[in-house]
């Protein structure tokens, strides 16, 4: 492998923001400086570019096992490559759900096989997502296993929530929830507000991620496990998550892109491309959860990309699965609406992610020594969310011009993307 | 006009030009031979993706009195119990031929979806609890051949409304024709959030009972979940039920009004039902009149003498 330059970017450092280049020798930044040599080297133009670690996705919907008429480990991994990805974690809600570690293993050779990004699989809390009894918790710990969670449904048994803290506390996991509780939300199609009545639909309260999001903090307090509270969607919630950390439990949240693009009067059209759980809150929500990644109260960028086929999609919003793609415009869609400063900006999308699951070779601040996993981004390229590589075309960003384009991904210095049109080999 | 599927978008001239056709074809259907050749040579398909007899007998009435072919189509018998796709369905019956589609289903915005797929005029025949705006054409027809128009009247609407497509087409059709609306309800069955509605809410119907020219009742609509959103039927008939002794406190000239179909002694006693100030079966004429007149206004049938 010859050696790589970066040449010309804004390049994240741990001494911060700074225009150098990076030289990449064996998967590995060898040299970070003003004038690197360049003999040899395929030089990779940045100019006008941050150079950062890859991006870390905390929820991607890989479907592989059981649903690749969706989406599979090559097809999601390529969709990471370009959307600047280095490594994501895979939901463990697939068929069969990934509750065993042979399972696990099967999740991460594949990702490895395919060599895109790196595949981290989140296991499930409860054996077949079932929430009745605890998964082999210990035995997914010992396949990788770091993120424990039954995205998808919640952890609805606070006993069985508290033992699942309890073990994987002991373990140093980390617990995510997918936070809604079922009562408030049976039915529900759409975020409750004054457009759900006008649509007649079912609506999902903001108060049913609420009140489970304050029940969890409780067990978070008598366990002192660790807590990651997946896709927050209210103000509510984060201003609980807020809190918790204030007092010094030990939690942490994600907000997706949509979530921050969008709020529920996108639904108005029935277009079950803005149609996903939680749902696309009001306004003040929307704006709430910007400010609140700005702060640093939400930890991090997740996707939650959930791949549906065309045939699953193209029906009435009511009868439309909840999900939508969009590891692709992440990094687009979050710079176009909260507009963070390169140093923020790679904290929530590649810093906080990798430090939440223990990601050691991922969301390293550029230097000499850490591995090769880089991404060059263009904040000031006007990019149009025109097509996609993922099996699956279910996103809301899909037909919309954003801030941000993807140059390069890097992962142990082989290039994973190159943007159409960018000097590279 | 391209399609009927809301009547939050209908201004009043369109609301009254559909009423003003609605009249003369009313005129029409009372004539020995009740059919005109508008619509001869056109086809109009019924799509009733969920149980429904009277508004789809209703439209294939409406369709051939104008002279126009029918085709129907219910799920029971069809390909969707082998698996087809609401799509596949529609653009196999669309690819048949058609020229107008009237379509009820069970899902919110189900019409306007279909109305991509399609390039022939669609019309909402009802969807979810969302809208159903030839009912509410037929009811302000309805109601303006009693009063000579809707202005200024105090409409009371009482029952399911939070599930009720029927109500959310009359509000704002009615609204736009000058009435003041109330719903009446109690507080498991009104909408969560009425805000940018025309109306007023009111959870006490013997409150309120003697200030309304119009009574309009909603079916107790069981499949939306029975007792867990309201306490029993009797609960209800004791406190939302058009009684007879309710019937005897209205203003003389107070109308009752019900969408059908009509469960009686739970929200209208059967005397009720029967009293000529209950207008329910000159509702149902009505809908095939102001049905003839959506197609003949969708589909561009040439002028009737």
């Amino acid at each position: 492998m010859s050696d790589v330059l970066i040449a010309g970017g804004l390049v994240v450092t741990p001494d911060g923001p700074m225009g150098v280049d990076v030289l990449v020798r064996e998967g590995i930044v060898a040299e970070v400086g003003e004038s690197v040599r360049r003999d040899g080297a395929t030089v990779l133009d940045a100019s006008g570019a941050w150079v950062g670690p890859g991006f870390v996705d905390l929820h991607a919907h890989l479907r592989e096992p059981g649903q690749e008429h969706k989406e599979d480990i090559v097809s999601g991994s390529a969709a990471a490559a370009a959307g600047g990805y280095t490594a994501l974690v895979a939901m463990p809600n697939t068929d069969p759900p990934i509750d065993r570690g042979h399972l696990a293993r099967f999740v991460a050779d594949r990702g490895r096989a395919v060599g895109l990004v790196d595949v981290i699989p989140a296991g499930c809390i409860s054996g077949g997502r079932e929430g009745t009894a605890l998964a082999h918790l210990d035995e997914l710990w010992s396949a990788g296993v770091t993120l424990f969670t039954d995205d998808g449904d919640t952890v609805a048994d606070a006993g069985l929530l508290r033992r699942a803290m309890e073990y994987v506390g002991q373990l140093g996991g980390v617990i995510a929830q997918h936070a809604i509780d079922g009562g408030l939300a049976s039915g529900g199609q759409m975020h409750e507000g004054p457009l759900s009545s006008r649509l007649g639909m079912q609506g999902i309260p903001a108060l049913a991620e609420e009140m489970t999001v304050a029940r969890d903090l409780s067990l978070v307090r008598l366990t002192g496990c660790r807590y990651h509270l997946q896709h927050v969607s209210t103000a509510g919630s984060a201003a609980l998550i807020a809190a918790a950390k204030r007092e010094g439990l030990p939690v942490t949240s994600e907000v997706t892109p949509h979530h921050l693009a969008y709020d529920d009067s996108a639904v108005a059209g029935t277009d079950p491309a803005f149609k996903m759980m939680p749902p696309l809150r009001s306004v003040a929500d929307m704006r709430a959860l910007r400010d609140a990644l700005r702060a640093g109260d939400i930890d991090a960028v997740a996707t939650d990309h959930a791949p549906h086929a065309d045939h699953e999609k193209d029906v009435p919003f009511e009868e439309a699965p909840f999900g939508v793609t969009g590891l692709e415009w992440a990094a687009a869609v979050t710079n176009t609406t909260c507009g963070l400063d390169p140093a923020a900006f790679f904290e929530r999308l590649s810093v906080a992610p990798a430090r939440i699951i223990g990601a050691a070779d991922h969301g390293r601040l550029v230097e000499p020594g850490t591995p090769a996993n880089l991404v060059v981004f263009d904040p000031g390229r006007r990019t149009l969310a025109g097509s996609t590589v993922s099996k699956s075309a279910n996103s809301p960003h899909l037909g919309s011009h954003w801030d941000g384009g993807v140059r390069f991904t890097m992962l142990r210095g082989r290039l994973t993307h190159t943007l159409a049109g960018a000097a590279a080999p | 006009m391209r399609h009927l599927l809301t009547t939050e978008t209908l201004d009043r001239a369109a609301i009254e030009s559909l009423l003003d056709s609605a009249d003369e074809f009313l005129d029409v259907l009372h004539r020995p031979i009740p059919k005109v050749p508008a619509l001869r040579g056109k086809t109009v398909a019924t799509l009733f993706f969920e149980p429904s007899t009277r508004t789809r007998m209703s439209f294939e009435k409406a369709a051939k009195a104008l002279s126009a072919d029918t085709m129907s189509f219910s799920p029971s018998t069809s390909s969707l119990k082998k698996g087809e796709s609401l799509k596949d369905t529609v653009l196999t019956i669309h690819a048949m031929g058609v020229d107008c589609m009237v379509v009820r289903h069970e899902a919110t915005g189900a019409a306007w979806r279909v109305a991509e797929w399609v390039d022939v005029p669609v019309i909402n025949g009802g969807d979810g609890a969302h809208q159903h705006p030839t009912q509410a054409l037929l009811d302000c027809l309805t109601i303006r051949q009693r009063f000579g128009g809707l202005d200024g009247l105090r409409i009371a609407i009482v029952g399911d409304v939070r599930h009720s497509r029927v109500a959310r087409s009359d509000v704002f059709a009615m609204a736009t024709l000058g009435a003041e609306i109330t719903l009446i309800a109690p507080p498991t069955l009104l909408p969560l959030d009425t805000t940018g509605w025309p109306v007023g809410t009111s959870c006490n119907l013997d409150d309120v009972l003697t200030e309304f020219d119009v009574v309009y009742l909603l079916r107790v609509q069981a499949e939306r979940g029975g007792a867990s959103v309201f306490p029993s039927n009797a609960e209800y008939r004791e406190r939302f039920g058009m009684t007879r002794e309710r019937m005897s406190r209205l203003k003389p000239d107070t109308v009752v009004l019900h969408p059908g179909p009509m469960i009686r002694g739970i929200e209208i006693d059967a005397a009720v039902a029967d009293d000529p100030r209950c207008l329910v079966l000159g509702q149902v004429t009505n809908g095939v009149a102001v049905r003839m007149s959506a197609l003949y206004h969708l589909m561009g049938g040439v002028p009737v003498e």
